[in-house]
């Protein structure tokens, strides 16, 4: 007889028995041992039919391709630069790449990118080895001046953006902030005040550690309207809750 | 490597802001915390903002050195656990913990904190000795200040064990406390361009130009000066950062007292 352990978005811990019984399958971030289902991750845990998956809260960023990433530059090379992902792995930036202009052979790569440069890149592709490749062409995809970089949970960037960026949209209306957020977590942001920067900052610590409670979206709106004394019109159909 | 953040920093305190939003002049939220450990004979806990330090007292007895054989010893140690910051290593002492030991050492001594013949119990033969320990929990910028400040914390709670056939007696605590004279604590002060800030963050440690550790008593009276970061400080700036220094300790004294 098959036992399902937890309930629906019931937070877990690496260990945590989260079934008994070979009726259930086991999902993403969950490995079965004997007849028993095993969280392998701090998670919240979902049940979708029979499989039981975990919607991770913690843990590092793994490189996918199609990710627009913020990066930042660690080492020259003849051919390019390598960077940083946020990651286990570090990436490679091709010189053809790099930038729409011609580079002449010999110039000096750092009038580009200098060491210790954050750049807006997207991965091209990541291997089963995971050597990864990004590139800069692409909207968007620039070198980061000014402004100062934060680091958030890679797992939190889907909650930190909102449904189609509702909620990042919202906290750069209400700061006047310019905002980047990478998918590895790494976040760009430059404002004129910076009291509203710092603002901004909060506000993204704060929907990190709340993200897994409902009703982000609200809360979130009104924090911001109590800090700025403004009034902020939350765009339709951006209600931002837990997966 | 960081010089985007060291132009931010710099650009923000241009308009008299720091990072977090403070100003160049103000602490984080400072707190102490007595008797927290079971073992030691004295221990506090400080947090400064998001650094979190623990510093412990162990009192030893030992034959006096030839040299001062009528005076106790003061011995202090840092180790900082990989469990601090991801930047700590474990192994042999790095020059990091070695410098802040060694600080904390200096500001306790040369202001005479505790009043080392006080701790002579036979002359020649035998004198009590303090260890201090300190251990960062968290590390999250301005450990010195925050070492200083649980170091005496830890002296002022320190109660002296039992004595039996000239051995220690550790399950026996006496009511006696160490023959504290001063109250030294420390206050670092940071140059970031032309700017003097305390209290750094661990972002903004990484980018200083220089820094010098103000170690004062509560009369306001310099015990010591320790000076790092790679940039020359002109004696206009030393001036101002002492007089910064010696204000500020007053702040934190206070903090003792509660």
């Amino acid at each position: 007889m098959s036992e399902l352990l937890v309930k629906e978005k019931q937070v877990t811990v690496p260990g945590e028995v989260l079934a008994e019984g070979m009726d259930y399958l086991p999902g993403n971030n969950t490995y079965r041992e004997g007849e028993k289902i095993f969280s392998s991750k701090l998670g919240l845990a979902s049940v979708d039919g029979r499989a039981i998956k975990l919607i991770p809260l913690s843990g590092k960023y793994l490189p996918k391709e199609g990710d627009t990433i913020i990066a930042e530059v660690i080492d020259i090379l003849m051919s390019g630069w390598r960077v940083d992902t946020g990651s286990a792995y570090s990436a490679m930036l091709n010189m053809k790449e790099a930038t729409s202009e011609f580079i002449q052979k010999g110039a000096d790569l750092t009038k580009y990118y200098d060491f210790g440069d954050h750049i807006v890149c997207k991965i091209t592709q990541v291997t089963s080895q995971m050597l990864i490749d990004v590139s800069m062409r692409g909207p968007g995809l620039r070198k980061l001046t000014g402004g100062r970089i934060i680091r958030a949970n890679p797992n939190k960037v889907p909650r930190i953006i909102g449904k189609k960026g509702s909620m990042v949209s919202m906290i750069k209306d209400a700061t006047g902030c310019r905002i980047t957020v990478g998918q590895n977590g790494v976040i760009w942001l430059q404002g004129e005040d910076p009291n509203m920067e710092l603002l901004a900052v909060k506000t993204m610590r704060k929907i990190e550690s709340e993200s897994h409670i409902s009703g982000l979206t609200d809360r979130i709106k009104s924090f911001l309207e109590k800090e700025t004394g403004k009034k902020i019109s939350a765009k339709e159909g951006e209600k931002n809750d837990v997966r | 490597m960081n010089k985007a953040s060291r132009k931010h920093i710099i650009e923000l305190l241009d308009k008299g802001i720091r990072l977090d939003g403070r100003k160049p002049d103000q602490y984080r939220e400072v707190s102490v915390e007595f008797d927290v450990t079971r073992s030691a004979e004295g221990s506090a806990r400080v947090k400064i903002g998001d650094t979190e330090m623990i510093t412990g007292v162990k009192m030893e007895l030992f034959e006096p050195y030839p040299d001062t054989p009528d005076q106790g010893s003061l011995m202090v140690g840092a180790e900082f656990s990989p469990m601090a910051s991801p930047e700590f290593e474990s192994g042999p002492p790095g020059i990091e913990s070695i410098e802040l030991s060694r600080v904390i050492d200096r500001g306790i001594r040369e202001s005479q904190a505790i009043d080392l013949k006080k701790l002579c119990l036979k002359k020649g033969e035998l004198c009590w000795m303090v260890v201090i320990d300190m251990a960062p929990i968290n590390a999250a910028g301005n450990l010195f200040d925050a070492g200083a400040l649980s170091a005496i914390a830890a002296i002022k709670d320190t109660k002296l064990p039992g004595i039996k056939d000239d051995q220690v007696d550790y399950d026996n605590k006496t009511e006696d406390p160490l023959p504290v004279k001063k109250v030294a604590l420390s206050v670092t002060v940071c140059k970031i361009g032309k700017h003097l800030i305390i209290d750094p963050l661990p972002e903004e440690e990484k980018v200083i130009d220089a820094r010098l550790t103000v170690a004062t008593d509560e009369s306001g009276e310099l015990c010591a000066l320790q000076k790092g970061g790679e940039e020359p400080l002109s004696v206009e700036e030393i001036d101002k950062m002492v007089e910064l220094g010696i204000e500020k300790g007053k702040e934190l004294r206070a903090k003792l007292e509660s």
